[in-house]
């Protein structure tokens, strides 16, 4: 069970690699790992976007991702979790965020890990702001429900 | 009556300061804290606030030496 926060450019391929290779009491147990990875997009809202800064409350950041999980971990049979997530400047096609769980079967995995995700997108004190290519600064104000808008093309 | 608050993202922009140290003898609710810490500014309708790092209501009574932090809607993911 492990929560990471990241000032650097991360491979979360390779953290998922290594973390689960560390799980040296899970092995031939779990039947099932559900990975999410959220990757910045050089777009947002109909604008290029260059950069962004990834603003968190240390201490608390972690403390409420840690608290998301063990809310997951009481309602789906879950032998561990990895969450990764960048601080500090980002660019585009960097991993911003990474949830990985594991279990014995697909359901639980895919429904803890989406409990962990939307969690995160909604309770976790990260803020971000965004480096337009225009030079023009701004805060993003809200997260989305995770879909593409009906009437964008 | 002795209190940090702290200020993130926008709101720490728009205040043009991170943090305050309050010596406050009115305050009682979270919402106090933030009419003695900021008397010139009405609180954000979206506003978040948090005692000692965990998420509390704005009408949440507020203890002698806690941190209190005020925030925007949170956009991480």
């Amino acid at each position: 069970m492990k929560v990471k926060l990241l000032a650097e450019a991360y491979d979360p391929w390779q953290e998922v690699t290594e973390y689960q290779q560390s799980l040296h009491s899970l092995k031939g147990k779990f039947g099932a790992t559900a990975v999410f990875v959220g990757t910045m997009r050089d777009f947002n809202e109909g604008d290029d976007v260059n950069g962004m800064f990834l603003e968190h409350y240390p201490g608390m950041t972690e403390k409420e991702l840690a608290k998301i999980a063990d809310e997951a971990l009481l309602q789906w049979p879950v032998l561990d979790y990895l969450i990764v997530h960048r601080v500090g400047e980002i660019y585009p096609n960097d991993s911003i965020v990474l949830t990985a769980v594991w279990t014995s079967h697909r359901g639980d995995a895919f429904d803890a890990n989406r409990y962990i995700m939307e969690g995160l997108k909604s309770r976790a004190p990260f803020w971000k702001k965004e480096l337009l290519k225009s030079g023009q600064q701004r805060w993003v104000e809200k997260n989305t429900d995770g879909y593409l808008p009906a009437d964008s093309t | 009556m002795s209190i940090k608050v702290r200020y993130f993202a926008s709101l720490k922009e728009q205040l043009g300061r991170e943090a305050d140290e309050l010596d406050a003898h009115t305050v009682s609710l979270v919402s106090d804290v933030w009419r003695a810490a900021n008397p010139e500014v009405a609180m954000p309708d979206n506003v978040l606030a948090a005692i000692d790092m965990e998420y509390v209501a704005l009408d949440t009574e507020v203890k002698d030496n806690v941190e209190v932090a005020f925030f925007p809607p949170v956009t991480g993911g």
